[in-house]
């Protein structure tokens, strides 16, 4: 009984996590682009400096009708925003807030080979929705985010495969555990490398072409209205939050820290996250959007050699301190 | 039991968490959908389920012809990822006790042979787009 009580309390945290932190970083989004550009951002919904405004909208988009366009592929049309969406849930209970067997969803064994492979699912929500649309923008989107996921997979692939190297394990909590600070230094290149690539699955900018709004309307969600187009939007904000957990607990210690041991751990963990969800925003308002094409040259000619020399580094260091 | 079985036990039990997590997923999505059909109004016009096509009315259909063109970066990726998934079961064993030089020796044949499928490819124009 006992076993049953501690799964069930395990996935409603993940899942508030699922459902809170997004729309934590999304209202930063606001405040943050909004001061960056001169501007304060929301400030009526709820009152103080606008903190409802993101559940306003959700409000709003629920009441609005949802329209499937007569020439789409309903089925597949319908079910897009859900396949966008779910694979950030399930990741996000393998990925550990802190150092004890409490402060994680669930240990996967194989737990970077599951995180990535379900990464990558996600992505065929934004194929879906751009195919069964019926429409050229849509169209247009679906084929950029396509070529967006053949530049940043293998350079994301193979940061994580340095840091699993590193380690010798390539369970989560395995690698914090055998985390050191000089890892740091050590790994800044593949953190990089993953951050950026990471950035591209997320089609955040300056990786949007695949929805760049002043060419092709909205990519792939062109003709999404209401409660799909939200969980599309909920889905990228999710996204950002996983993106930013994994790069804190693979690169950046994750619950390391002062304390890190002794409880304070996941305060580590949370303060990584959120200082990285700021550099996701902060990109966004500071860089122009990249061409198709720049990313793939960015992709092929340096984050995939600079991520082979990481792994050379990673193997010479770790041959030469055993 | 033996080691084995436990270990079965362990990532069977594992893996049905990571499964209930899916189904309580599934079941926020149904929910939502469902509550959304009961929210929303429904007042379809034949304009409205036209294709969006910056206010004019479509033209053609919207799967149309496209060049593809990076379809060549398509079998790049594939070739390159199916070689980096055996590095994961390498990296957790190449420093143990017994391994050491030889296997470092064995990861620069490997990187060699990622580097010049790059180089071959960049210096055959693969990776311009044009």
């Amino acid at each position: 009984m006992n076993d049953v009580l501690d799964v069930a309390l395990r996935l409603i945290a993940v899942f508030a996590v699922f459902l809170v932190l997004p729309l934590v970083v999304g209202q930063a989004e606001h405040k943050v682009m909004a001061h960056m550009q001169g501007r304060l951002g929301p400030m009526h919904a709820g009152g103080f400096h606008g903190w409802a405004q993101l559940v306003a909208d959700g409000v709003k988009f629920a009441q609005k009708e949802d329209v499937v366009p007569a020439d789409a592929d309903r089925r597949i049309f319908q079910l897009a925003p859900a396949v966008a969406l779910l694979p950030y849930l399930l990741v996000l209970v393998a990925i550990p807030i802190g150092p004890g067997r409490g402060a994680v969803g669930q240990t996967v064994d194989a737990g970077v080979f599951f995180v990535l492979a379900v990464l990558g699912v996600g992505v065929l929500g934004s194929l879906m929705a751009g195919w069964a649309s019926a429409n050229k923008f849509s169209l247009l989107g679906g084929l950029r985010t396509a070529a967006q996921l053949l530049a940043y997979e293998l350079p994301m692939l193979l940061a994580v495969a340095s840091v699993a190297m590193a380690a010798g394990t390539v369970s989560i909590p395995g690698i914090l555990h055998a985390f050191e600070w000089w890892w740091l230094p050590w790994q800044i290149v593949g953190a990089l490398v993953f951050f950026v690539a990471g950035l591209a699955e997320l089609q955040r900018p300056p990786f949007d072409m695949p929805v760049a709004d002043s060419e092709i309307i909205f990519g792939a969600y062109t003709e999404y209205t209401g409660l799909r187009f939200a969980l599309f939007l909920l889905a990228e904000y999710v996204g950002i939050v996983v993106l930013c957990a994994l790069t804190t607990v693979l690169f950046l210690g994750g619950w390391h820290g002062p304390y890190g041991a002794d409880g304070l751990g996941w305060v580590w963990t949370l303060l990584k996250v959120a200082v990285l969800a700021f550099v996701v925003i902060w990109l966004r308002v500071s860089y122009p959007r990249l061409r198709e094409d720049q990313l793939q040259r960015l992709a092929w000619t340096v984050l995939i050699p600079l991520a082979l020399a990481q792994i050379a580094l990673t193997g010479i260091v770790k041959v030469a301190i055993n | 039991m033996s080691r084995s079985t436990v270990l079965a036990a362990d990532y069977f039990q594992s893996y049905s968490v990571v499964g209930l997590l899916a189904v309580v997923g599934v079941l926020f999505v149904a929910v939502a959908f469902g509550a959304g059909r009961l929210l929303r109004p429904v007042v379809p016009t034949p304009e409205k389920l036209l294709t969006y096509e910056c206010g004019v009315d479509p033209v053609g259909e919207g799967w149309a012809h496209t060049q593809v063109r990076y379809y060549v970066y398509a079998f790049l990726y594939v070739i390159f990822a199916v070689d980096s998934i055996f590095l994961f079961p390498w990296a957790t064993i190449f420093a143990a006790p017994g391994y050491g030089a030889t296997t470092l020796v064995e990861m620069f044949i490997f990187l060699g042979f990622l580097a010049v499928g790059l180089l071959y490819a960049w210096k055959k124009g693969v990776l311009e787009w044009t």
